[in-house]
């Protein structure tokens, strides 16, 4: 046995760790377990991927099995991290559909997680990318599944959490990109009514997101920069732009213990909110040129970011609220925010389209992303939050989620009821259960 | 210009064969992974085609099966120009100890086969005049030691083996490097509890080959921290080292 986190180091679970190197051995590791999850590369933030009892981990099946660049689809086993997908075709021209805030998710932990990035709005998540996977059932059994074949179990697959079965292999779409370079622009917004109206502006870039500053309060409420992204084209590379494909960087430095809990305060990241807002500000309107690397993955600079919040570990609160509602249910949210004090690093705030999957989190509206370290009274706080998202309609992320109630979580997926009845269907027996699974009764 | 140039990897289902494949095929060498499992084999060549674009085959290869060599040898699409013996078990040394089947397995698995392999790459290169061969032999080579020396025995056999044709080839135009990687993150040492500054991943380990060969360097310790811990590890008088355990 052994003990377990997420990315978010809390909560910190007894399971049994497996790691089989081989997709033969997938089988071996699920069978007569009871209360087993499949583990990708543990950047779920909660408790969605520690298993009741045992935990299988796939980072070992991390090999790459075909790349077609005149078709753009490449076919890799489900432990293969995104990054490394990007390093093998971006400098043949190729691109994922979608990539989040990090390199370092293995792509069955992308499906699972139905994840988004900075274009959700135009494009959809990680789902809409795949073309087919492999999936070991619960009976032990491999199944294709895809849009067209067999398509329930592929839309309860797609964000469901690995909780339909083990994810052996995907065939993922890319796009054609002419660089390895993002040409951005940076938009500094006053308020909140103002970052949101930017963001509705932005609908046409490619990427778009907004960075929050958390401590700003009164008028200065939901006080944003937001950045707007497209990948550049070859006309677009200057003489500074040499390499037309910059490789992604490993971590320029790293975290090597844990914060004291006193680091992060209100004056802290006060003054470091201060400075990144006018630093940003002076660039604001004209656009310039940035690798991808940085541009999508700005916390992977820093190795091991997730130790800044302290031993306890933190919680990363993410919801999605309806365009009607999001605009109050954000202003109150922000507010409860500012009023705390102990304030997130991170603060994130985005649009969300449509998705595929029964369990996605996205669907219209905008996200909001904000980190709490552990405290004794964190959990109450996020409760009150929660309450705020139910009323507004709303949902939270589970590949996020530590904390929230089973109604919370029931008021938000109606699709909740469709996909317990494929569960009960392929796992009539329970055995595939994560952590979050017996939480929320999924 | 893509490299013309070829490397032969024997053992390459190994995690540091794969490595070293990953390494040379990223500079654009073309890849011939050699292995017994030929199902396993085509796993990571097709992995490695698919990250680089280099061109790989895969070719059955038994280290065991002595006989067999000049046959496998002759049977290579060409002569390639560089060979890299990944080959090597560490096998249960208690076992061993009461076995002999199992020291025998050892044995012949960490030293008669790739020797043998590899003296027959050395006529061929000489007759050529070119040619670049690696071992990975082991710092478990540099002294014997209770807890893995049958395993230990064979692979400082292997590294005379690797000095000696290094001697006899210097002047005929062919390299040979003799990498000892100390402790790796590999299957064989999954589960052991490793020492993090003597310890490296099987990446930099593929890197490290790569460079020995492009430099034409002689003995390569991965971890540098190993050169001077074995130094030490050598320079304790029998008499004492006998009653140690480390």
């Amino acid at each position: 046995m052994t003990r377990l986190t997420g990315w978010g180091r809390y909560p910190d679970l007894e399971t049994e760790l497996v790691e089989p190197r081989r997709l033969g051995e997938v089988r071996g590791a699920f069978a007569e377990a009871d209360g087993v999850i499949a583990r990708g590369n543990g950047r779920a933030y909660g408790d969605a991927a520690i298993g009741v009892r045992r935990t299988v981990s796939i980072r070992q099946l991390d090999r790459m099995r075909s790349f077609d660049p005149e078709t753009g689809r490449i076919t890799v086993e489900a432990g293969t991290l995104l990054g490394d997908v990007i390093a093998a075709v971006l400098p043949r021209g190729h691109f994922p559909m979608v990539v989040p805030g990090t390199r370092h998710v293995s792509v069955g932990g992308a499906i699972a997680a139905d994840i988004h990035g900075k274009n959700h709005h135009r494009d959809g998540g990680f789902g809409a990318s795949v073309e087919r996977m492999t999936l070991l059932l619960p009976d032990g059994s491999t199944v294709e599944t895809s849009p067209t074949l067999e398509p329930g179990l592929f839309r309860a697959t797609v964000g469901g959490m690995g909780l339909t079965g083990a994810i052996l292999e995907a065939t993922i779409r890319l796009k054609p990109v002419e660089s390895g370079w993002i040409r951005q622009r940076t938009l500094p917004a006053a308020d909140l009514s103002s970052v949101m109206r930017a963001l509705d502006a932005g609908d046409e870039a490619t990427y778009s997101v907004a960075w929050i500053d958390t401590l700003a309060s009164g008028r200065n409420l939901g006080r944003s920069l937001v950045f707007l992204g497209e990948h550049a084209r070859a006309d677009e590379l200057g003489p500074k732009e040499a390499e037309r494909y910059p490789a992604l960087a490993g971590p320029r430095l790293s975290v090597p213990l844990d914060f004291p809990s006193f680091t992060l305060n209100r004056l802290s990241v006060g003054v470091f909110n201060r400075i990144y807002h006018r630093v940003n500000a002076r660039r604001e309107g004209a656009p310039f040129t940035v690798p991808a690397g940085p541009y999508f993955f700005p916390l992977d600079g820093v190795g091991a970011w997730n130790r800044i919040y302290g031993r306890r570990g933190f919680v990363q609160h993410q919801c999605v609220l309806p365009p009607e509602t999001a605009e109050s249910a954000l202003g109150e949210i922000l507010e409860r925010v500012a009023r705390r004090g102990s304030s997130s690093f991170l603060a994130v705030l985005k649009k969300l389209g449509p998705s595929w999957g029964m369990l996605s989190f996205p669907k219209p509206g905008f996200t909001l992303a904000l980190d709490f370290p552990v405290t004794d009274d964190l959990a109450s706080f996020l409760a009150g939050l929660d309450e705020i998202v139910v009323e507004a309609g709303g949902r939270l992320y589970l590949a996020k989620d530590s904390q929230q109630s089973r109604a919370t979580f029931e008021a938000g997926y109606p699709d909740l009821d469709g996909f317990r009845s494929i569960r009960r269907r392929l796992d009539p027996d329970r055995r595939l259960r994560s952590h979050l699974a017996d939480r929320l009764g999924l | 210009m893509p490299d013309q140039r070829s490397v032969l990897i024997l053992g390459g289902g190994s995690d540091i064969g794969r490595a070293a494949g990953l390494a040379f095929a990223a500079k654009g060498w073309t890849v011939r992974l050699a292995g017994r499992d030929l199902q396993g084999l085509t796993r990571e060549a097709d992995d490695i085609r698919t990250r680089t674009g280099a061109t790989v085959s895969v070719h059955r290869f038994d280290a065991l099966d002595t006989p067999s060599f000049d046959g496998f040898l002759d049977g290579l699409p060409a002569l390639p120009d560089a060979v890299v013996s990944a080959v090597g078990v560490l096998g249960d040394q208690g076992a061993a100890e009461r076995d002999v089947a199992e020291a025998t397995r050892i044995m012949r698995s960490n030293f008669e086969g790739p020797a043998l392999i590899l003296g027959l790459v050395a006529n061929r290169f000489e007759a050529r005049g070119s040619g670049t061969i690696v071992g990975i032999s082991s710092v478990a080579g540099d002294r014997g030691r209770a807890t893995n020396y049958i395993y230990g025995s064979a692979k400082a056999a292997f590294t005379a083996f690797l000095s000696g044709l290094r001697n006899r080839l210097a002047r005929k135009g062919v390299h040979v490097v003799t990498v000892k990687p100390g402790f790796v993150r590999t299957r064989m040492t999954a589960g052991m509890a490793l020492p993090g500054l003597l310890t490296v991943d099987p990446d930099v380990v593929g890197n490290a080959i790569y460079a020995a060969v492009e430099k034409r360097t002689d003995v390569v310790y991965v971890a540098r921290a190993w050169q001077p811990v074995m130094f030490a590890i050598r320079s304790i008088p029998e008499r004492l080292f006998k009653t140690m355990k480390i």
